[in-house]
């Protein structure tokens, strides 16, 4: 699982109103390289939510993320900051952990990088 | 500029679309509500393959004929005529600004013969080359990589129509050719070689008219809420996107069928990169973030129809009709818990379905999906799903068996999403619902299709029963 699949979920357990963001228990985390694309990055840049990224990095060892949401223009000119975003977003990966609800501190386990979103039929 | 599109006879409902979104996405400018010009040849029906398009450039023609699964080719049209005089006339009379800087002597040129209707010899084929000599070509002849292509293209009438109606009369064609088809691709990501398939895997040819349909392309991120074995995001990602996908189904997306035989290996197969993200979750009850809206520019997928593989959601059977109180999972079996999953219907997983559309794609980006519609006998007007967000811009069905058909849909999202739209969406839903049920015999399609032939009919006439559609080969296809 990636940050930026992170960066879009929360727990929606019945009743729970704030489940974002789930805090990241990382068991196994490894680093796989991918094509950077600045457009896509730029791209996505606009739906993120700043604070819980660079929280969740931290969580899976990477502390080079600013700590301020930067402005638009960093975008444009700054490609060393687009790299490390694109590091961040797409070339760390949690295999094994787990996501666990700010919440009820219920745990939704990350197995072979696929995070298991389903509720159990006394949460639905 | 008018351009000679030449089509594969086949899947012809999706033909047009596929060209309209592929001139779109190479930034051909269509106005609102509008739509590209298209003309018949003369005497011609719609289903020929062969079909007048204007596009503003020859190289938005090259573009859309490389990338497009239908289009076998585009030509600039020199001339055209029922028989060969009429053609010399005609390409005699084809302005010379537009065809000399194409005979140069410098350049080399190469003229290939196609018939449709029956084939040629190569001495018949060799005489109608031989009667061009009017057209001044000054270059050398290379037939294997010529700097410039023209081709004739006759159309002979043939006695047997294997039940086609009359599509086309002799005519012939003369153009020079603009553009042509990747006949690489199809070959390379057939099925058949497929490293991890399961029963609803897309076909390769289909996965990529939907990817065309989306306009998928480099930058763009594209998601498949019912991703199973990948088949779609296979062909989004060759084509450039960023793709992500998600199942209800733990055991198809995380585990496949072994470590090398899952969807991972699929995109390697191809060397294309691979999902940004694959998850599990159940489309009723979604885990995204609140703010969460206006993220992936297309949705491509293919809903469970409920024939070969059903739709499922959390809650048990028997907790979804409340014969039974949910249960608390004692907390030593939590871990591994696999939760109950009950019966979703077409109709309730179309309708999330569209409402995960109307919040999540960004404006103007597409959805394209496919929806199962029964053949009826009655012929009365089939109903699509509708959504306040979005407009229908293109139905194409595909026939599969004498029983029903798919029908797949792209729809554009021109409203922002919104509270009031939620609510408008929801009253449109209970009335699609109420009047899907009612043609829809005992509820569910997987009745309808499998149901034996009533037996009577069998009874008094065999020779007579017909099916009450005629077998036109075009749909089917």
């Amino acid at each position: 699982m990636r940050l930026i699949t992170h960066n879009m979920l929360s727990c929606n357990i019945k009743g729970v109103t704030n489940g974002f963001p789930l805090r990241i228990e990382a068991g196994n985390v490894i680093e796989k390289e991918v094509d950077f694309n600045p457009d896509f990055i730029r791209h996505m840049f606009a739906k993120l939510e700043w604070k819980a990224l660079v929280e969740g990095a931290r969580s899976m060892g990477y502390a080079e993320l600013p700590e301020d949401s930067p402005d638009a223009a960093v975008l444009e000119s700054d490609e060393s900051f687009l790299k490390k975003l694109h590091h961040a977003l797409l070339e760390l990966h949690l295999e094994e952990g787990a996501l666990v609800c700010p919440k009820t501190g219920r745990k939704f386990p990350v197995n072979k990088g696929i995070p298991n979103m389903l509720l159990h039929e006394d949460e639905v | 500029m008018w351009f000679l599109c030449v089509f594969y006879h086949r899947l012809l409902d999706f033909r047009k679309p596929e060209v309209e979104a592929l001139a779109e996405l190479f930034g051909e400018e269509i106005a609102e509500n509008e739509s590209l010009q298209w003309r018949l040849p003369e005497h011609h029906h719609n289903d020929t393959p062969f079909h007048f398009v204007q596009l503003s450039s020859e190289e938005i023609a090259r573009n859309i004929a490389k990338r497009s699964i239908l289009v076998k080719g585009m030509y600039e049209l020199w001339g055209e005529g029922t028989c060969y005089e009429e053609l010399k006339d005609s390409i005699l009379s084809y302005p010379d600004s537009r065809k000399l800087p194409f005979l140069t002597s410098d350049s080399t040129f190469r003229i290939s013969v196609e018939t449709f209707g029956r084939g040629l010899t190569f001495e018949e084929q060799k005489d109608r080359i031989q009667s061009l000599t009017y057209i001044p070509f000054e270059g050398r002849v290379n037939l294997k990589n010529p700097d410039h292509n023209f081709f004739l293209m006759e159309m002979i009438e043939s006695e047997e129509n294997n039940g086609l109606q009359p599509i086309l009369q002799r005519r012939i064609f003369f153009g020079r050719e603009v553009g042509f088809a990747d006949r690489k691709l199809l070959p390379t990501f057939q099925l058949k070689s497929r490293t991890y398939l399961g029963p609803t895997a897309m076909d390769a040819e289909m996965a990529f008219l939907m990817a065309n349909q989306a306009k998928a392309t480099s930058g763009k991120l594209v998601y498949d809420p019912f991703v199973g074995t990948g088949s779609i995001l296979v062909s989004a990602a060759q084509f450039g996107a960023m793709t992500m996908g998600a199942d209800i189904d733990i055991r198809v997306v995380r585990d496949g069928r072994g470590p090398d035989c899952n969807v991972w290996s699929n995109f390697k197969q191809y060397g294309l990169p691979m999902p940004v993200a694959l998850l599990r979750m159940d489309n009723n009850l979604p885990p995204w973030r609140s703010g969460l809206k206006e993220i992936f520019d297309a949705i491509i997928c293919d809903p469970p129809y409920g024939v070969r593989a059903g739709g499922r959601k959390s809650g048990g059977r028997k907790i979804l009709r409340g014969t039974v109180d949910p249960y608390t999972v004692p907390d030593d079996k939590r871990t591994d818990h696999i939760p109950s999953t009950g019966a979703y219907s077409l109709v309730e997983c179309v309708h999330d379905l569209l409402h995960l559309a109307a919040r999540m794609l960004v404006m103007k980006g597409r959805l394209v999906f496919f929806f199962p519609v029964l053949r009826d006998e009655t012929g009365g007007e089939v109903k699509f799903p509708e959504h306040p967000c979005f407009k229908l811009v293109a139905v194409s069905e595909q026939i599969l068996s004498s029983r029903y058909s798919r029908v797949l849909l792209t729809m554009v999202k021109v409203e922002p999403y919104s509270e009031e739209i939620k609510e408008a969406a929801r009253l449109m839903h209970l009335e699609f619902r109420e009047n899907h049920l009612k043609w829809l015999e005992d509820g569910n399609i997987h009745s309808s299709v499998f149901k034996p032939i009533d037996s009577s009919q069998i009874h008094t006439d065999p020779k007579a029963f017909k099916d009450p559609k005629p077998k036109y080969r075009g749909k089917y296809v």
